[in-house]
């Protein structure tokens, strides 16, 4: 059993992660926390794709010498990492930067309009004002 | 150029989104003839896409030229192109609408509005073009990050609603890619039409039970699927109405395809309804997502909100469609999701136009409303009709297969929804119905009312708005008279073939 | 059966659609030239109807193909004999309502008068479309246009009172067409047609209780409509409307079409045969009965004038359907032809009923004593048709009611013999007070007590009517073949079944 929870444990990293990230963004008050929450809710799904692409062992997927005289030498794919998730990470990353950019870009209108980020205070607010 | 079409109804708008500052740095007004201009290349597109697939069935297109499974593919058939003509039509009628309201709720913001309402139609129709997983996640992103910073620029709430929407949003979108990862790791494709191929093999895998429980839910959040609809009201009521007017149409609308998609071409109709209970639960969910919605329709007095909360009622008629797993059910679900596109467009026009001229949306406040704006308040209420399934507008049609799919199934309740919801229906737009065309009921207003009877001068909403008001009333009673045609012609095709 | 195909039935329903929407572009402004398209559709309604008569009465019938959905689903006009006979009222009285409106929204200087003639000519529209349609999907979609269509006449008068008629009237009527939408999808889930069918289509497409629940359904969407107890609410409260409205919808077009709609179903969809194995055509009949009975007291109990004929209409529209639920030859001409008669016959009860709005501006039984002597025209027609819808020779309300009578002996069911003879006692009960109040009685002070009659308009349209009831009596075939084309809908229905 405790074999196959270390076998597995990239898996259960991000899934720790994913939780906590889930969790900030839907038990914490502050807009910030919920923010960073979602930062580590991404970083978590980043991760996973990334270990994914790992193998024990392997390199990266650059042949070498290629073109050189060697080009007869067999390709062994085991030897290679798979860049394919990586890469998809790469799109991935920009997204979850792009969306922090927007949401922060959110969170200073808000604040301009509330003077805080505290979602209850926020809500009292809105309240008072009767909107 | 034909074979072009798939590349350019992406490209262009892409392209032409980032040259709406350059143009608008120069002179501001250029913008909205700029944006106007290039929606009509895909809608030039689609309708070629469209005239294409039906001609010699369905094609891809090859980005870069890089062969599938391992390029980016453009995978076209029949539903594809059929919700494309829907997407650039509609997108193209909003903008023309846009002008006005633009130009009086975000005065300051001409510019940026129009860069990213370009932006937010590339994302729709790349979602739906592509027939890539992972490309599916970046066009999603790229339609819902143009969304969150769209509704943001709303009115006083918005900001929140916005905040409030990029969080649940963001965990939609990285469930559906988690679904994307679990796949892949079972795989090792991230092509549609090659997993299609790939998955039968696997459908008994763990690892593909959990990548299709991501994927229903990751939709069901982007689809305002109910449970999962709570941002929805917050976000699409406070946008813009220009803003609104595009996402609360599109966006269900889309999410609703990719979820026809996933569940009947990646995931083939035996695993999806016979391996998994997936269709139990969404059909019921559907139901409370009917009641639910439109109970709390009724208690709004706020039109727009009310609209937004029929919106999540229409999600689960089309959601429903899918869950009973028939082929009329299904013909139903795609022929809702036009009409109640081109519905929903609708009212949202008409709500934008009398925003922009009363100033109100208070449904109390719309006394007289028909003499001031006749032919906006006639548009209004052919839709309404065409809500509570009047025939022989739209709406009419869509319940019929709809009500046919759940009779086939034997799925007696869920018939009842759809039904109660028509009448609910008709609780709520003849309410609006009865506050614009008729006199006030209370004897307080009565005695002004009177007075001002004769005074009450037309004061209709600018051209710019009332010809995609009236395009698409029109398009209301066309689409439903039309309806066997366009089942026959292109819906047909479009069901998955193993039903 | 010999089809002929023309496309003059989507004309009869399209002249008064055009007419509604020149109507509406024409307004408030030039109102002559707006009443003048009112009675040229209608007179070319009417002439476009009739053309078609002698066709009919030939034994063929006339199909037109609007449009196709699907295999087995269609947009369709097929006019056979019973269809024509409803457009054949319907256009008919159509004109006299038409002069009759312009009478009557002139003489009390109505509000809206555009949207009042614009929705009466989209009524029409879907009436004759209901007549004609050749499968309960057509009729379905005439049908939920016509309830739409009338809710605007309902709420005429924009007070809190007709707002809260109006409310009622969809309320009834929008749960009415759920229930039909379901009860249809399911048949064509279960048969794969629609089209309707002398002697039935659906037997043997489901297990007994699946087709008594869809014949349930189907008499419950139809028969709010048709007001048949214990969904008759909406009609007495309807009665708000203007007269003329009242007069050709609540007691021709609107209920004629419910009632049109519950005959198809027991004779064309269900078919005698199959309601005879159902054992259901009792409990129809008795359902039938309890309204006649019940509306025919309740009748007696009302002092608005107007309240008390909606009443009467909701007696002898339960009439029609027990003529249907007997299921043999002489009452299903008895109840069929009682279309035709109680519509000549109400209308002039309405007729005269609004005439006395707009003259001496009463509302009420109790306020009429010795009015005829002012109005004689009008209180004369009032009696011709009240009599005649109490039974009594020479009025053609005689002619159907013998029939009914007949058709009771037939089905051996002697109750229903009694049933139609207290009904004829009720209604002369709560008719003929009044004939006698207003002639024989000390004319109340505010009543001239010489000849001033309504507006010419209103006078001779109800005199028509009042003659036609008469001329009906003593020949049944006049003019417009009406017993000819009800035995032939009867012979085609018995022929199968």
């Amino acid at each position: 059993m405790l074999d196959y929870i270390i076998s597995k444990y990239n898996f259960w990293i991000y899934v720790v992660l994913m939780m906590i990230g889930l969790y900030a963004m839907i038990g914490k008050k502050n807009l910030i926390k919920k923010l960073i929450g979602m930062n580590i809710f991404q970083s978590a799904m980043i991760l996973f794709y990334v270990s994914i692409g790992v193998k024990a062992g392997a390199t990266v997927p650059i042949l070498s010498g290629h073109g050189h005289g060697h080009v007869h030498e067999v390709i062994e794919v085991a030897k290679y990492l798979n860049p394919l998730p990586h890469v998809l990470m790469l799109t991935a990353i920009v997204v979850s930067i792009a969306t922090t950019g927007v949401a922060l870009a959110t969170l200073i209108l808000i604040y301009r309009r509330y003077n805080t980020l505290e979602e209850d205070e926020i809500l009292k607010i809105r309240k008072d004002t009767g909107v | 150029m034909a074979e072009q079409f798939a590349a350019l109804i992406i490209v262009v708008p892409l392209i032409s989104s980032l040259l709406v500052p350059v143009i608008g740095w120069g002179q501001k007004k250029l913008c909205y003839p700029w944006v106007v201009a290039v929606l009509v290349v895909p809608l030039i597109c689609s309708l070629g896409i469209l005239n294409t697939v039906l001609t010699t069935g369905k094609f891809s297109y090859r980005l870069g030229g890089w062969a599938p499974p391992w390029g980016i593919e453009y995978a076209i058939d029949h539903l594809n192109a059929f919700v494309l003509v829907i997407v650039s039509f509609i997108s193209l009628m909003v903008a023309i609408h846009s002008k006005k309201s633009v130009e009086k709720e975000l005065s300051e913001k001409t510019v940026p509005f129009y860069t990213l309402f370009l932006l937010l139609v590339t994302g729709l129709l790349g979602i739906v073009i592509t027939g890539d997983a992972f490309n599916l996640f970046v066009f999603l992103e790229i339609a819902s990050l143009s969304c969150y910073a769209l509704i943001a620029i709303g009115e006083e709430g918005a900001p929140i609603a916005a905040f409030n929407y990029i969080i649940i949003g963001t965990i939609g979108a990285c469930f559906y890619l988690l679904g994307v990862g679990y796949l892949y790791i079972a795989t090792g494709s991230l092509n549609m039409a090659d997993l299609a191929n790939i998955l039968p093999d696997l459908y008994h895998s763990k690892v593909i039970l959990v990548a299709f429980a991501f994927f229903t839910v990751g939709i069901a959040i982007k689809g305002g699927l109910f449970p999962l609809h709570t941002w929805l009201p917050d976000a699409y009521c406070t946008a813009p109405s220009a803003v609104s007017s595009l996402i609360a149409p599109l966006m269900t609308k889309v999410a609703a395809y990719v979820m026809i998609r996933l569940m009947f071409t990646v995931f083939q109709p035996h695993f999806s309804v016979e391996i998994v209970p997936v269709f139990a639960i969404l059909g019921w969910l559907s139901v409370f997502a009917i009641f639910w919605g439109g109970i709390k329709a009724l208690a709004q007095t706020d039109i727009k909100r009310m609209l937004v909360y029929v919106l999540v009622a229409e999600v689960g008629y089309i959601v429903i469609g899918v869950s009973v797993a028939n082929r009329v059910g299904l013909t139903g679900a795609i022929l809702h999701i036009m009409n109640d596109a081109v519905m929903m467009t609708c009212l949202f026009l008409v709500v934008g136009a009398i925003l922009y001229k009363t100033g109100t949306r208070e449904i109390h406040q719309f006394r007289h409303l028909n003499k001031k704006m006749p032919f906006t308040m006639a548009a209004f209420t052919i839709t309404a009709l065409s809500m509570c399934g009047i025939p022989p507008a739209c709406g009419f049609f869509s319940k019929w297969y709809l009500i046919q799919g759940t009779i086939e199934a034997g799925q007696w309740v869920w018939a009842a929804a759809l039904l109660c919801s028509s009448l609910i229906n008709a609780v709520l737009f003849f309410r609006v119905i009865e506050c614009a065309y008729l006199k006030p009921m209370e004897p307080a207003y009565a005695h002004n009312a009177g007075e001002t009877h004769g005074e009450i001068l037309r004061d209709e909403a600018p051209f710019t708005m009332l010809v995609p008001i009236v395009i698409m009333a029109a398009g209301v009673i066309f689409l439903g008279i039309f309806s066997g045609k366009i089942i026959s012609s292109v819906i047909q095709f479009a069901v998955p073939a193993s039903f | 059966m010999d089809v002929i195909y023309s496309s003059r039935p989507l004309w009869a329903v399209l002249v008064s659609m055009i007419a509604a929407f020149l109507i509406l572009a024409t307004g408030e402004k030039n109102r002559n030239i707006r009443e003048s398209w009112t009675i040229m559709a209608a007179l070319a309604k009417f002439l476009i109807v009739l053309s078609m008569v002698p066709v009919i009465l030939q034994g063929k019938v006339i199909e037109y193909t609007i449009v196709t959905f699907y295999p087995g689903l269609l947009l369709q006009f097929r006019i056979d004999a019973f269809g024509m006979l409803f457009g054949v009222i319907a256009s008919s009285l159509w004109i006299l309502t038409s002069f009759y409106s312009i009478g009557y929204v002139r003489g009390l200087n109505e509000h809206a008068q555009t949207r009042y003639f614009f929705a009466f000519a989209m009524c029409l529209s879907s009436t004759i479309g209901i007549a004609f349609s050749a499968n309960l999907l057509t009729f379905l979609v005439f049908y939920e246009i016509l309830t739409i269509a009338t809710y605007p006449l309902v709420i005429h008068s924009e007070s809190k009172e007709g707002i809260m008629a109006g409310r009622k009237y969809l309320a009834y009527t929008l749960t009415a067409g759920c229930v039909l939408l379901f009860a249809i999808a399911a048949i064509y889930y279960m048969t794969g047609t629609l089209d309707f069918k002398a002697g039935g289509f659906i037997a043997g497409s489901g297990s007994s209780a699946v087709l008594i629940m869809l014949f349930a359904m189907l008499i419950m969407g139809f028969g709010v409509k048709a007001g048949l107890m214990p969904m008759h609410e909406w009609l007495p409260s309807a009665m708000v409307a203007p007269t003329p409205v009242s007069a050709l919808l609540h007691a021709v077009a609107v209920v004629k079409a419910g009632v049109f709609g519950c005959l198809r179903v027991i004779l064309y969809v269900f078919g005698p045969g199959l309601l005879h194995d159902l054992g259901i055509w009792l409990i129809m009949a008795y359902i039938a009965s309890f309204t006649i009975i019940v509306a025919g007291f309740l009748a007696l109990g009302q002092d608005h004038l107007k309240r008390r004929l909606a009443f009467s209409t909701i007696n002898n529209l339960a009439m029609i359907i027990l003529g249907a639920a007997l299921l043999t030859k002489s009452s299903m001409t008895g109840g069929i032809i009682h279309m035709a008669n109680h519509a000549f016959m109400k209308i002039t009860l309405f007729f005269c009923a609004g005439a006395l709005h707009v003259k001496v501006h009463k509302d009420y039984v109790s306020q009429l004593d010795g009015i005829g002597r002012q109005m004689p025209l009008t209180m004369g027609a009032f009696a011709i048709a009240a009599i005649g819808l109490s039974g009594i020779p020479p009025m053609s309300g005689f002619i159907s009611k013998w029939f009914l009578c007949l058709g009771a002996l037939e089905a051996n069911q002697i109750i229903f013999l009694f049933v139609l003879m207290t009904s004829a006692m009720l209604d002369v009960a709560f008719f003929f007070p009044i004939i006698y109040n207003s002639f024989f009685k000390k004319p109340l002070d505010d009543v001239t007590p010489h000849f001033d009659e309504a507006p010419m308009f209103m006078v001779i349209p109800l005199v028509i009517t009042a003659l036609l009831s008469i001329v009906f009596g003593i020949v049944p075939d006049a003019f417009f073949r009406f017993f000819s084309l009800t035995s032939l809908a009867v012979q085609n229905i018995m022929g199968v079944g």
